[in-house]
């Protein structure tokens, strides 16, 4: 009975926290952005601003719910649940401790990687269906990073599986109670925190949605709660990006004198601000270099990464 | 002999006695009238076969001479033609006038022999209804395609109250709404090619890019661009037109709205050519001021220009950055003149007061400030891997294209060419300042934002030169013309009381005659061509913006990219809508 409960306490907070978190997460990137760029971002509503999610997500459901009457209206109001659900279920593999994880697959990497790989679907369908010029534009674009960077992205992990011999993500993190396997495994490191960003098409990886040049690419046509699935889907995909370094190459929950719940949060925040920070700094290079950077340095990085490891691994076993 | 006889005797040897009159000017500008068929002839002779040529087209436009009284000795003309060419090794204007008769005259293009002359042929056009035989496409360029009339024809109405209510009726608006619609066919693109569609992407005149009201219609093979068609028009506002409205005077703040990033530097170029037609000299200090603001002004122009560049190849912080340093010259700007973006602060004759008490610490505060500051933006921005990855070797042009196509200012300097107008042909006194004139040699997006920048500090340079040696004296020339008048004396006799009286209440009237004068404004040369007709208000008032030829360029900059090079192409060329509409 007790672990029954415990179960649907687990799924709820996985299904909410995220959720909710996805939309602080707005504040806070708006908040550090203006911090780094000397000036003060939200902090009219609520103390330091804090209601001012609360505000926008009020203005956005009262919006009117628009549908170009160019658009293909089935695929349109699909796409923007698709990048939801996709990530949504992402985050049922994740171990945040190891007893809070709403499902301990033995498959969990690879669960994934899939699920990531089929939030493409959401920007393309979504840009397609517009019917307009610059949102095809914006999802001709995301199929072609999404395509370059997903190679590279699992071959990235392959080290680290491994090392842990396990696709199942909790006895990956168990793996790492010597060492955390961003030290064995750094390179492997550097390349799936460069596919997590373009992953979720954020600067400066963002070229579906380019706004200086696409004005808002794949989402162009989209406004209300739709817009708003994008924009939140958005931050949870900063968010599963970040909890995955943390799970795959910082050890997950494990960390001395804190509760491991602490240790996660704490290491996922982390990163959360370093993709802030990457947005502040950055400027975003050209659809054909970023390909071209994708296949000819990052893909052979990952295979010379794979092909040490394994050797590694094999010596030493 | 005066530079004036060498090239008259020149062209009278080459095309006969009768068929090149010489014209005084008040200007020293060597000005000439020819007719308009030996104009084509004499134009492709000018630009090839004389020696040092005169290799720009530096502005084309007309005089609706109808109405004008002091004509003095000119040719019979009903609509008159100005060609102004530039020869760089002469370091020299040359004036050439074409007089044409009748209510539809027309003459032959030169697009054949300058191509920049493309959009002024059609300026004209749509502006004094002259047509030119033999142009691509001559069709209205600043006015909506349904517009009945010639703006600039002297019968044309200036003001809205003259035109009767303004409705706009559904139909009207079907109909104005189908005119925008961009046809391929009639800029010769075809629609495919090989079994496969083109897609024609509308950039503007709503878009983030474009820094204002510009429509940009790109012919994409997938992300390629094959061709585009800059379409310009939305942000005219007929300056030009005012300035036969205004007086003198009043024209000064109207002036400060054609690039409207530059502020007083407007001021400067109208006023070098006002003070020429009117004879008037400056005073030290007045000019020394005049510098100091127009520097500051450049900088201020150069910073936005740096951020939004910046944005424009997808960097988000760097604008607020510059943003923050344009702030704080607005506030020395403030309390210099009172106003912030557009001060109105120069006069005929020198400037509006006299700097306020404790001017220079504020500007010395500034001064120590700033070089700070722009070396973190060069590592931020210009030492950045991707900024280069995304600008090098992206829409260059050589110095042959730019001086073809009447490229001036830092785009032709990037490109390799030594030449800026405070050095060349000092004005309000930069021949007493020491400065470099930075140039690269690639022409690309890269090289605009290096010289960009060294301008900055330069002009950095010329202010603190301005700042230590401040001369003494009055900030305001004692020429009767110069407006308004300097009021101590008033109250002492009753003739420069009536003097004022007149120069307030009707404003400077000035001899007839004309002028050109032109200065290295923030974007490249920006010139004013003034005509008067010996009256309160000018006959006629010709804007020469930079940022027009440079918009021209964009098509030949941007063939066989993709559409990020174009967003950072139109970055790279320092733009200004109103400086291109006008």
């Amino acid at each position: 009975m007790t672990t029954t409960i415990f179960y649907i306490l687990v799924i709820a907070g996985v299904l909410l926290v995220p959720l909710n978190l996805a939309a602080g997460l707005i504040w806070l990137e708006r908040r550090l952005l203006a911090l780094w760029q000397d000036r003060y971002g939200p902090n009219r509503v609520g103390p330091f601003g804090l209601l001012q999610v609360l505000a926008d997500m009020i203005k956005i459901f009262f919006k009117e719910d628009w549908i170009p009457p160019f658009a293909d209206k089935v695929v349109f109001v699909i796409a923007p649940a698709i990048v939801m659900v996709t990530v949504l279920m992402a985050f049922a593999v994740v171990p945040f401790t190891s007893t809070v994880v709403v499902a301990n697959l033995n498959i969990g990497l690879l669960f994934f990687l899939g699920m990531s790989s089929l939030g493409v679907y959401s920007v393309v369908l979504g840009g397609w269906s517009s019917g307009s010029k610059y949102s095809l534009l914006g999802a001709m674009r995301a199929s072609a990073q999404m395509l370059s960077y997903e190679v590279f992205m699992g071959l990235s992990l392959m080290g680290v599986v491994l090392m842990a011999g396990s696709f199942n993500l909790r006895d990956i993190v168990e793996a790492q109670h010597k060492v955390w396997f961003v030290i064995p495994q750094f390179l492997g490191f550097v390349l799936f925190m460069i596919a997590g960003i373009a992953e979720t098409r954020r600067l400066p990886f963002d070229l579906a949605e380019a706004e200086s040049e696409l004005v808002a690419g794949f989402h162009a046509e989209y406004s209300g709660m739709k817009f708003g699935m994008f924009f939140v889907g958005e931050y949870m995909g900063v968010m599963l990006i970040s909890v995955m370094i943390s799970v795959l190459f910082f050890g997950g929950w494990l960390g001395p004198w804190l509760p491991p719940l602490a240790w996660i949060v704490i290491k996922t925040f982390f990163f959360i601000m370093f993709f802030i920070l990457l947005r502040a700094g950055l400027p975003r290079p050209r659809f054909d270099q970023l390909m071209s950077w994708g296949w000819k340095i990052m893909l052979p990085l990952a295979l010379a990464n794979l092909l040490v490891t394994g050797a590694l691994v094999l010596a030493f076993k | 002999m005066t530079a004036n006889a060498t090239i008259l005797q020149d062209l009278q040897e080459k095309f006969g006695q009768g068929s090149v009159l010489p014209e005084p000017g008040r200007d020293q500008i060597p000005a000439f009238w020819t007719s308009k068929e030996k104009v084509h002839e004499l134009m492709r002779y000018l630009k090839t076969g004389i020696a040092r040529p005169y290799k720009m087209l530096y502005d084309l436009t007309a005089i609706d001479e109808r109405v004008r009284t002091h004509r003095g000795g000119q040719p019979e003309s009903d609509f008159t033609v100005v060609y102004h060419l530039l020869s760089f090794d002469r370091n020299e204007y040359l004036r050439i006038k074409v007089a044409l008769k009748g209510d539809a005259p027309r003459l032959p293009s030169i697009t054949d022999v300058w191509p920049s002359a493309n959009w002024y042929e059609r300026e004209v056009w749509d502006m004094f209804g002259v047509k030119f035989d033999g142009h691509p496409f001559l069709t209205r360029i600043l006015m909506p395609t349904t517009w009945v009339g010639h703006p600039l024809r002297k019968e044309h109405p200036a003001r809205a109250t003259e035109l009767g209510p303004f409705q706009l009726p559904l139909e009207k608006v079907d109909k104005e709404q189908e005119a925008m619609r961009f046809r391929p066919e009639d800029w010769g693109m075809k629609a495919h090619e090989d079994g496969a569609d083109f897609i024609f992407l509308n950039v503007g005149p709503q878009h983030p890019g474009t820094h204002g009201v510009i429509r940009i219609a790109v012919q994409l093979d997938g992300e390629v661009i094959v061709d585009l068609v800059p379409e310009i028009g939305f942000h005219h506002r007929g300056a030009e037109k005012m300035g036969e409205r205004q007086s003198w005077h009043t024209y000064i703040p109207y002036t400060d709205r054609i690039d409207y990033l530059g502020g007083v530097m407007n001021e400067l170029a109208y006023l070098t050519a006002f003070e020429k037609l009117a004879g008037i000299t400056v005073p030290p200090r007045a000019q020394v001021i005049r510098v100091m603001m127009s520097e500051l002004f450049r900088i201020a122009s150069h910073l936005v220009w740096y951020g939004t560049f910046a944005q424009d190849v997808g960097q988000m912080s760097p604008v607020f950055y510059t943003f923050n340093d344009r702030e704080h010259i607005f506030d020395i700007v403030e309390a210099v003149c009172g106003a912030r973006m557009h001060p109105v602060w120069f006069r005929i004759g020198g400037v509006a007061q006299d700097l306020p008490k404790g001017w220079d610490g504020m500007f010395r505060k500034f001064l120590q400030r700033m070089p700070k500051h722009m070396a973190e933006y060069d590592r931020e921005v210009m030492k950045n891997r991707i900024f280069k990855a995304r600008t090098k070797g992206v829409g260059a042009i050589t110095v042959d294209e730019a001086i073809d196509w009447g490229v001036t200012g830092p785009m032709l300097r990037a490109a390799g060419l030594e030449w800026d107008f405070r050095k060349k042909q000092p004005y309000s006194g930069y021949e007493n300042f020491e400065f470099d004139i930075p140039t690269a040699t690639h022409g690309d997006c890269y090289d605009r934002a290096v010289i960009h920048v060294e301008e900055i500090r330069q002009s950095l340079r010329i202010i603190e030169q301005c700042v230590n040696n401040m001369p003494e004296g009055p900030y305001k020339s004692a020429h009767p013309l110069a407006i308004p008048p300097r009021k101590e004396q008033t109250m002492h006799d009753i003739e420069t009381l009536i003097t004022h009286f007149l120069g307030v209440s009707w404003g400077p009237v000035v001899p007839p005659g004309e002028a050109l004068g032109a200065i290295e404004a923030t974007k490249g040369n920006n010139g004013y061509y003034l005509v008067s007709d010996g009256s309160t208000v000018s006959y006629r008032t010709r804007i020469r913006a930079p940022s027009f030829a440079h918009m021209q360029t964009l098509p030949l900059q941007c063939r066989g990219l993709m559409i990020p090079d174009l967003l950072a192409i139109l970055g790279s060329i320092d733009f200004v809508l109103a400086d291109i509409d006008r």
